[in-house]
């Protein structure tokens, strides 16, 4: 089957927000006459704007890692949990399936998308045409997932709320908490602002 | 301006395709990236506006009773999603409470509320007041609201207080259960359609 025409090659665009098909132009002050939407062919400024989100994410992922999250008090105990000490301890409380739900949201899923949102601009920025379906791909695996990270943020508000039984028993949300609710902010931006169009222009003859 | 409201430009990879009308079931992929064009819209719009009603209901017991009730030897304590809330915000951790309240409060809400209102006008074929700003909202907001997370969050903390705690599942985590069914049934509509399905008053 023969590949269908691309909008650029075609002269048109499609509105950001509603999906209207125009002629192209690049005038900055050029709306969409059905939504009102500021219109452009791309996203502007995409690959600046990726990276800065993507590199400030990357800066606060490591304190959300590294300080703790949550403090668990009561009359004889004391205890501070790091969102990997936290998924250690679940696991050991015998709810194995709910850690790795954690682990998947709270540490393998940032980390894939900083490897895959990394990959992304790279390659782009390489204008390399290796395999641009499958980038595609990575790029709405990222956009799916990207806010289950949330998780852990919430569960530590969940119980902050909940535990509060004076002396006996609390539990307080500590900074790491914070950060980590940055992070997962930070990243979808980052991911919002990746236009996965760029993956399919000017791509070096490679195939 | 020159408009084709008969194409269809795949968002991802820029291809484009002539609109046709689907079947039943039927999902449009881009041949090229494998993106989704356009669904078929399986609910009619009164349909819609009757899902976007019961969500609101939901919405609102979601928010009044308490999500869970943790007892320790004769003391209890419940939580709502705003105890939630006011608690991240007292114990030092207000931009996850303005987080929290945004993600899954404010979001969701306008989400409702704003959908509800296009659609209200959308059973007649009219466009609402300030339709356009409307739209542009929804899409803009849609990626924020978190609801079906916070759902896995609460039986994540249920599991962990569990522990320790006589654990007492509430009206509220229905509730949110309930939401997390009506949101994945909305993931497949897209309110994008309404642009097609209406058409301006000319008064």
């Amino acid at each position: 089957m023969k590949a269908p025409p691309r909008a650029v090659d075609l002269g048109i665009m499609a509105c950001h927000v509603c999906r209207l098909v125009t002629a192209y132009t690049d005038d900055h002050r050029a709306r969409c006459p059905r939504c009102g939407a500021a219109l452009h062919a791309r996203k502007t400024g995409s690959i600046a704007r990726a990276w800065a989100l993507l590199l400030a994410a990357a800066m606060f992922y490591i304190p959300a890692n590294v300080f703790p999250i949550m403090r668990t008090q009561s009359l004889s105990s004391k205890d501070d949990n790091t969102i990997l000490s936290g998924i250690v301890e679940l696991w050991r409380a015998g709810s194995p399936g709910l850690a790795a739900i954690v682990f998947t949201a709270s540490i393998i899923v940032p980390m894939l998308k900083f490897i895959i949102l990394g990959y992304l601009l790279v390659s782009v920025q390489r204008s390399s045409g290796y395999v641009a379906r499958q980038r595609t791909k990575l790029y709405r695996f990222v956009e799916l997932v990207g806010y289950w990270s949330m998780l852990d943020v919430f569960v530590v508000a969940i119980l902050s709320a909940l535990v509060h039984f004076k002396i006996l028993s609390r539990v307080e949300p500590l900074p790491g908490v914070v950060y980590f609710g940055i992070v997962v902010v930070l990243t979808m931006l980052s991911a919002m602002s990746f236009d996965p169009r760029l993956i399919w222009d000017n791509r070096k003859k490679s195939q | 301006m020159h408009t084709a409201q008969d194409l269809i430009v795949c968002e991802h990879c820029d291809s484009v395709y002539r609109r046709r009308t689907l079947a039943r079931g039927e999902v449009a992929d881009c041949v090229v990236c494998g993106a989704v064009l356009d669904r078929h819209q399986w609910v009619s719009v009164d349909g819609q506006f009757a899902l976007i009603v019961t969500a609101f209901i939901v919405f609102v017991i979601a928010n009044v009773s308490p999500i869970v009730t943790l007892g320790l030897s004769g003391m209890s304590a419940a939580t709502t999603l705003w105890g939630a809330v006011i608690a991240m915000w007292n114990d030092g951790a207000q931009i996850v409470a303005f987080l929290s309240a945004m993600t899954l409060f404010f979001f969701p809400l306008s989400q409702i509320l704003i959908f509800g209102w296009v659609l209200w006008f959308a059973r007649s074929g009219r466009r609402a007041p300030w339709f356009a700003q409307a739209m542009t909202a929804l899409v803009s907001v849609k990626p924020w609201s978190m609801i079906e997370v916070f759902m896995l969050g609460t039986l994540v903390a249920v599991v962990k207080a569990h522990t320790y705690f006589d654990v007492v599942p509430g009206a509220g985590i229905w509730a949110f259960g309930v939401l997390t069914l009506l949101i994945t049934v909305f993931s497949s509509l897209d309110p994008r359609e309404l642009w097609t399905l209406t058409r301006e008053d000319k008064a």
